[in-house]
């Protein structure tokens, strides 16, 4: 990968661009690069199995239609039509789009101000408090959502005990029209903690030197947030923004453990994640499943991608 | 009376699946002839001296105490049974272990109307090679034939489930209602119950594929035609609508529970009167007994009510089988627990606790008729179900895609119970939705 730039890279090739000694020095420089592939060996072996493997199957995967009559054939690029004119898979797209723009930007902005309140070092309890907002992560998804599904019960669950308490008539959390809000809910509540611990990390690093000139030039504290704070942990906002929209499009927990406690609201397309679960699951159609998870897959990448560059281009 | 229970839509639906399932011969080692006997009682036997270790997935309680019994019988043998979650989403996992090929049980609860799919798709074994063919009349008509296909046995069945209306006596005494003979007295019985008591409700639903279809059977409907691959799917015939008005109204008027089956809120409400009846099939006292305790005594059973008046017609709900998955390395072992638990020891095991069995022999005795439920206030329960297996219509099928097709059916006809989508469109659009999936199958499919 070195020889596309000459000047660089081929210190004893650099004066004869021709003929033997090129052959010469490929020949070094393969000898060279074999003593290379002993040190990433092993991690290209694992790299291999665990992660280009399952890729390069899921496309194979793919190409073919299986049909409980008829068997396996290779149809080409079929799938990929089909998903991309599938309105149930458009429906989850959006849906998780939605949920991107709402949720994400709630739950960073909270898990910043509580970042910042941790780090202004006016709160009391402040190990405690870190701990118990970081407490919900520890959590599993599945044992989140099962307690709060329970909690969003119109019967038995809090919500009940509340209409009951106060004599009030609050809307199912389950409801078509909430329980995309509700599981946004549960999500904002179990990652809140991590993207505030990432903040936090970011903002302990920030030399104290700067908070001390700021305060010989008469900053005040929101002012050192906006010109000291905010620049200086932009990279792991701008991490965070990733983890968190990749999280949104894989959304898949949430749903599948409510969808047995509301399965009207919440259907088998709810999430393109779960919409390539019952493909393949209920429908055995492990072919159309893994196209949709490949596209996806691509969408994921390109938005997380935009993400970065965006963000890392303010920062310059 | 047992015997005139048909099942001829299984035995249709099963025999396709099985001559489509081609080459579906590699365990029975019999080519394309009547299921050979290739592993002898002995060797099953030997297996369960030797023992081992045998998953099963199942969720039916009963079972708990089966596989208790197993053990002291065979005390090499550890059964671990899983509850990997009932119906679908059991099938769900039970799939998604045979396509990954790891974590497949040796033993698997199967209902009836999936057992086809599972056929089809080649993750069954064939108990032929047992000799469980020998087992004709052993079990009762209908599921017999629902397990058999062409060539094969797929499961042994467990029990079966004629249907019948469980009912909160308690409540219905409390509030002078009387129980419903017909659909539209239940209407009406749900209408005072509403009154009496706004927190009650007649019954809980929140769309339920197998509750819906085993309605339209009950009301003479025919949604589906399954012959060889040609399948037809209509819900538009006369059954079909005449459960969808009725149900209609039952949802307008805000009638029933939004409770799902098999959640906590539902043993909840079953207990503490907010659902007042539970119409379902015969396998369900042992359930009650074990997961609604508060409603011992409270409940009793009475036959399903009928679509016109002074009818007797029935329905099937449910009932399952036991299957052994062809990935299972233990085939001989899980056999000899299938045998134990469907057609020896285990039966009575499981009649003790509220189970419906399969079997001619028990449900024909004496005993099992006269047996009084405790929880039903010594009800002699078993035979108003007996009598319901008598009179189930005939000519019934499911698809040979029917766990795909209950997936989504809160995807389309559920949403009646949601919006303002009316059920007879649901059942239109579920309708639609089936026809894609079997076209995209290879079946020929016409509405």
């Amino acid at each position: 990968m070195t020889m596309t730039s000459p000047q660089v890279a081929a210190p004893t090739g650099e004066a004869t661009p021709a003929g033997r000694t090129t052959r010469r020095t490929s020949r070094r420089a393969s000898r060279r690069s074999w003593a290379g592939w002993w040190f990433i060996g092993p991690f290209m072996a694992v790299f291999a199995l665990v992660f280009l493997a399952p890729i390069v199957y899921s496309i194979y995967l793919s190409v073919f239609r299986n049909q409980l009559i008829g068997g396996t054939a290779f149809v080409g690029l079929d799938n990929y039509a089909r998903a991309l004119g599938d309105a149930q898979f458009w429906s989850a797209l959006g849906r998780v789009s939605l949920f991107l723009a709402v949720q994400v930007p709630v739950m960073l902005f909270i898990a910043l101000v509580v970042a910042l309140a941790l780090d202004s070092g006016r709160l009391y309890g402040r190990s405690f408090f870190r701990i118990s907002v970081f407490l919900p992560y520890a959590v599993p998804a599945v044992v989140a959502t099962l307690m709060w599904g329970f909690m969003y019960g119109t019967r038995f669950g809090l919500v009940g005990n509340i209409n009951q308490a106060f004599g009030l008539n609050l809307p199912s959390p389950l409801s078509s029209e909430l329980v995309l809000a509700s599981i946004g809910n549960i999500v904002t509540w179990e990652f809140i903690g991590y993207n505030m611990l990432i903040f936090y990390s970011a903002l302990t690093v920030i030399p104290k030197s700067l908070y001390e000139a700021a305060e010989i030039d008469g900053a005040g504290q929101l002012r050192v947030i906006t010109a000291i704070k905010l620049p200086a942990i932009r990279g792991a906002i701008v991490v965070a923004s990733i983890f968190s929209v990749i999280g949104s499009f894989q959304l898949f927990n949430e749903p599948s453990i409510l969808k047995s406690l509301s399965p009207n609201t919440i259907s088998t397309y709810f999430t393109p994640n779960l919409y390539a679960f019952s493909l393949s699951f209920s429908g055995q159609q492990y072919n159309y499943s893994a196209t949709v998870a490949i596209i996806m897959g691509l969408i994921t990448m390109a938005i997380a991608y935009a993400v970065q560059v965006r963000g890392m281009r303010k920062e310059r | 009376m047992i015997k005139t229970l048909t099942r001829r839509g299984l035995l249709q639906s099963s025999a396709v699946a099985a001559a489509l399932a081609l080459g579906f011969t590699a365990c029975g080692g019999g080519g394309n002839a009547a299921p050979q006997q290739t592993v002898s009682s002995d060797a099953v036997e030997q297996a369960l001296q030797k023992g081992g270790k045998l998953t099963v997935w199942a969720w039916d309680q009963s079972l708990k105490k089966v596989a208790e019994g197993f053990e002291a019988k065979y005390p090499n043998v550890d059964v671990n049974l899983v509850n990997a979650g009932t119906g679908n989403d059991q099938y769900t996992a039970l799939q998604n272990a045979i396509s990954a090929g790891s974590g497949v049980p040796d033993v698997a609860q199967i209902e009836y109307y999936a057992l086809p799919q599972f056929a089809l798709s080649k993750s069954l074994a064939d108990l032929g090679q047992f000799g469980a063919a020998d087992l004709d009349g052993t079990f009762t008509a209908g599921p017999w034939s629902s397990v058999r296909a062409q060539g094969g046995v797929y499961g042994l069945p467990m029990d079966s489930g004629p249907m019948a209306l469980f009912y909160n006596k308690e409540l219905f005494d409390k509030h002078g209602i009387a129980v419903p003979t017909t659909w539209d007295e239940f209407l009406e019985a749900g209408r005072a119950l509403k009154k009496a008591d706004p927190k009650a409700y007649i019954a809980n639903d929140t769309g339920d594929a197998g509750f819906t279809t085993s309605m339209i059977w009950q009301a003479g409907g025919k949604p589906y035609q399954v012959d060889g691959t040609n399948v037809g799917v209509n819900f538009s015939d006369e059954g079909s609508t005449k459960f969808a008005e009725t149900w209609q109204k039952l949802i307008d008027e805000d009638l029933l529970a939004p409770i799902s089956s098999w959640s906590d809120e539902w043993y909840k409400g079953l207990g503490n009167g907010t659902i007042a009846t539970l119409s379902t099939g015969a396998w369900m006292p042992g359930n009650l007994v074990s997961g609604v305790a508060d409603g011992a005594g409270k409940w009793r059973v009475a036959p399903l009510p009928q679509w016109e008046k002074g009818a007797t017609s029935s329905s099937e709900n449910g009932g399952s089988s036991l299957a052994i998955p062809a990935a299972s390395s233990q085939a001989a072992l899980a056999y000899g627990f299938l045998k134990y638990s469907n057609v020896e020891e285990g039966v009575q095991t499981r009649i003790d606790g509220g189970a419906f069995p399969a079997t001619s022999k028990d449900l024909a005795s004496e005993k099992f008729q006269n047996t009084q439920f405790k929880y039903f206030g010594g009800q002699k329960a078993n035979q108003i179900f007996a009598e319901s297996a008598k009179n189930v219509p005939a000519g019934w099928s499911y698809l040979p895609f029917q766990v795909y097709a209950n997936s989504i059916f809160n995807d389309t006809a559920g949403q009646a119970y949601v919006s303002g989508t009316k059920l007879k469109d649901g059942l239109t659009d579920w309708q639609k939705a089936s026809v894609k999936y079997g076209t995209d199958q290879g079946f020929t499919v016409k509405e």
